[in-house]
């Protein structure tokens, strides 16, 4: 008989050493049944969402990594070692992609990262009319993507577009914008900052009305102006809302794709549009070489992956 | 402390456990893509070679049926399938319409990679590659003879030819096109030039774009696309017309020569020389043709179909159009479409898709050449495509033809009397395409654009291209 314990083994019995004596009832299993039983609804919601998750979401990533490293031939599915990525990286406008997007990534910042936060400060000023001056700078968002880009297309045409039609009117020349690769990347990110910088205003807005009016009458009574309190009180009140704004913005532009899609043909004037985004298009869906974009899209992911992990350790420490 | 009831082994065995489940999963996924699950044909080759039994019974799904927002051409198909239904009572055709297209290669390519194309699919001469990779297309060879497509023997070589692989067949045409110079008539005439005499050379097509962009009005004489590989495209089709290869038969670029250059040159200068190529560039497939409906553009290079396109979708009329052969007329490029079998689908219904493609497709006065009803049904009847018959079936098709026609066939006379010899694409036609794209696109934007330097990185790129396996 086996001796009385004061605890609950946490091991099983090695088999045929049963010597008849009552089992101990094991508490991990009993804890997990008590777990499932006392969250028996909220497991039941979170099936569906689960499996959801799991279909379109994590099982398409899963198979994204096996399809990078495999190819087909004839009908034959064989693992391809690096063989997709030697291909895409022998690409010749691999180099240009990253550089493009790059290019695209750091105006999209400069741009709509400040416009958008320049503007909020403006609204917040305001006393009247507020929500109609809100409601105008998110309708934007609110219009599909592919019609605000097709509207930009028509502003940007170089025979009667809306700008250069404006630049007549100062009597300034009229310019190429998306005809020439000098100007091309520079107009998709206009484009590109005037449809999404309405919800990155309204989050703005929204953390610029939590800052305490008195630390603004304290700065002031320091003899602080308009610059001064914003960099002193404004930007480090809201820095944790620009930081992970920041970091979703260079996530999103790296991933740009509808505007130089629409607007230049995806490639633009002597490939200064191309973007990675649009090379992996080209690999599944012009080329049907789905190895090679899978390939190209785990790259891209492990860059985001990689600058995310370090801006979030980087933003971590500076907060301790 | 434990902030759930799980320990940490437990937690262990749980995500072992899901990383076996999901590494499961993707090669059960993978093994779904074997070439493994063909249903031999019953009976063998022999077998095969036989007309189908009318008393056979199944179902047989096909694309492109025609949208129901094409009533006319809807009405034929269901006519087509009663007629069908006569010889054969228990076979259902299950039609699948797509609006736009037949096939948009986004839609396509995910539809092969996820094996879910119907048992007879729509596919551009081009695809047999890539449908081969993806083991989607059925070897019909057997299938396809005399008794089974009666006209099989007036059916073009050449079209026969893009359809094989080491001479197994595996699509059958639809219809085909050889790309010629479409003109604006009645901007030619505005610009005091002959509409009946299209121009054949590039000397003469560079003289006409600037009579006509002479017009005024935003008109331009002559446009070309730069955008979404359908620059390239158009460049190939513009050498092979001056007789210049892409790809020599070495496997190398051959276009950085003299003839790649004067294209260059010639599209250089009608763009910033003569200014008669229009402000806006960076155009692909559908803008020309919006141009052209529009009477704001006198030229551009096209297949015959376009004009169906500007007349249907754009509202232009037949009469304002014309054709003339492909500029320097030494080749010039073909392609078109086809129907494939599923493979993997028993022997009897690719017998049924074999008949059903006969009637629907590939007999003079039946289906899509029954020109009587298209006229009667108020589609166009004249246009110089499909054309993939020769001898008898030709003279048969051609006689139809002309005796319906509701359109000014002679608009079309100078590009029928002067057939050009086709030639197909380029090796890594896409992936080729693609940095020719990029050569067009400079070209027409940059009035500093160095040929010399262009052409050699161009080359340069295109050697790599088709030595990246």
């Amino acid at each position: 008989m086996a001796p009385p314990t004061s605890t609950p083994t946490l091991t099983r019995r090695p088999a045929g050493t049963d010597d008849g004596a009552p089992r101990v009832k094991e508490p991990r299993q009993g804890a997990f049944a008590r777990a499932v039983r006392r969250n028996l609804t909220a497991h039941a919601f979170l099936i569906g969402a689960v499996l959801c998750f799991g279909f379109f979401s994590w099982y398409p990533m899963v198979r994204e990594v096996v399809l990078a490293f495999q190819k087909t031939e004839n009908g034959v599915v064989s693992w391809a070692g690096w063989s997709n990525f030697v291909y895409v990286f022998n690409d010749p406008d691999f180099a240009l992609a990253w550089r493009n997007t790059a290019l695209f990534t750091l105006l999209a910042l400069l741009l709509g990262f400040v416009v958008p936060f320049v503007i909020a400060l403006v609204l917040n000023e305001f006393r009247h009319a507020r929500g109609y001056l809100r409601l105008l700078v998110y309708l934007p968002v609110m219009l599909p993507p592919v019609a605000s880009v097709l509207l930009f297309k028509y502003f940007y045409d170089p025979g009667h577009g809306l700008f250069n039609r404006l630049l007549e009117l100062f009597g300034l020349p009229a310019q190429q914008w998306l005809q020439s690769s000098d100007t091309a990347m520079l107009s998709l990110v206009i484009a590109s900052t005037w449809m999404n910088m309405g919800g990155a205003c309204l989050i703005y807005l929204a953390a610029l009305q939590t800052i305490p009016g008195e630390l603004y009458e304290a700065a002031e009574l320091d003899g602080a102006g308009l610059l001064r309190k914003i960099w002193h009180v404004t930007i480090p009140q809201t820095r944790l809302i620009l930081s992970l704004l920041f970091l979703m913005q260079i996530i999103a532009t790296m991933q740009v794709f509808t505007e130089p899609f629409l607007l230049t043909g995806g490639a633009g004037p002597e490939g200064s549009t191309t973007t990675v985004v649009h090379l992996i298009y080209q690999y599944a869906f012009n080329f049907n070489n789905y190895g090679a974009a899978a390939a190209l899209g785990l790259v891209l992911l492990v860059v985001l992956a990689g600058f995310s992990a370090a801006y979030v350790r980087l933003n971590r420490a500076e907060q301790e | 402390m434990r902030s759930s009831g799980f320990s940490t082994p437990h937690r262990r065995r749980t995500a072992v456990t899901f990383v076996s489940a999901l590494t499961l999963l993707s090669l059960a996924a993978c093994g779904t893509s074997s070439s493994g699950d063909q249903d031999p044909a019953p009976g063998g080759s022999a077998d095969a070679a036989t007309p189908l039994d009318p008393k056979t019974k199944l179902t047989l799904t096909i694309d492109c049926m025609p949208p129901a927002a094409k009533k006319a051409e809807l009405k034929q198909w269901k006519e087509d399938v009663a007629t069908f239904n006569k010889t054969y009572p228990n076979i259902t055709i299950d039609g699948r319409s797509t609006p736009g297209q037949c096939l948009e290669p986004p839609r396509f390519t995910a539809m092969l990679k996820a094996k879910s194309q119907p048992d007879v699919f729509y596919a551009y001469f081009t695809d047999l590659d890539q449908v081969l990779d993806n083991d989607g297309a059925a070897d019909i060879s057997a299938y396809v003879n005399e008794k089974t497509v009666p006209a099989l023997a007036d059916i073009d070589p050449d079209v026969m030819k893009v359809l094989k692989k080491d001479d197994k067949l595996y699509a059958l045409p639809t219809s085909n096109y050889r790309m010629g110079l479409l003109i604006n008539r009645g901007l030619f005439e505005k610009a005091g030039l002959d509409p009946d005499t299209p121009p054949s050379t590039w000397e003469e097509v560079r003289e006409a774009a600037d009579k006509i962009a002479g017009l005024g009005k935003g008109i331009a004489g002559f446009g070309e696309y730069s955008a979404g590989n359908t620059g390239g495209w158009h460049y190939t089709a513009t050498v092979y017309g001056e007789g210049g290869e892409i790809v020599g038969p070495d496997g190398k670029a051959a276009f950085n020569d003299a003839t790649g250059k004067r294209v260059a040159q010639n599209l250089y200068d009608m763009r910033w020389k003569d200014d008669s190529m229009g402000k806006t560039q960076l155009l692909k497939w559908g803008d020309l043709q919006k141009q052209m409906a529009t009477d704001k553009l006198g030229m551009f290079l096209a297949a015959p179909d376009d004009i169906t396109y500007m007349v249907q979708q754009l509202g232009a009329d037949y009469a304002n159009f014309g054709m003339g052969p492909m500029p320097g007329q030494k080749a010039t490029l073909f392609g078109g479409n086809s129907y494939m079998i599923k493979k993997g689908i028993s022997s009897d219904k690719i017998k049924a898709a074999v008949a059903w493609l006969d009637l629907k497709t590939l007999s003079p006065g039946k289906g899509q050449f029954a020109w009587s009803r298209t006229k009667a049904d108020g589609l166009p009847v004249g246009l110089p495509q499909p054309a993939f018959f020769t001898g008898a079936a030709k003279e048969q098709d051609d006689k139809e033809r002309a005796d319906h026609a509701t359109m000014p066939v002679e608009n079309f006379r100078a590009f029928t009397d002067n057939p050009v010899d086709g030639k197909a694409e380029p090796p890594k036609a896409q992936e080729v395409y693609k940095v020719l794209d990029t050569v067009m696109s400079t070209l027409l934007t940059n009035k500093d654009a160095d040929i010399d330097k262009l052409l050699d990185t161009a080359e340069q790129q295109v050697n790599q291209v088709l030595a990246n396996q």
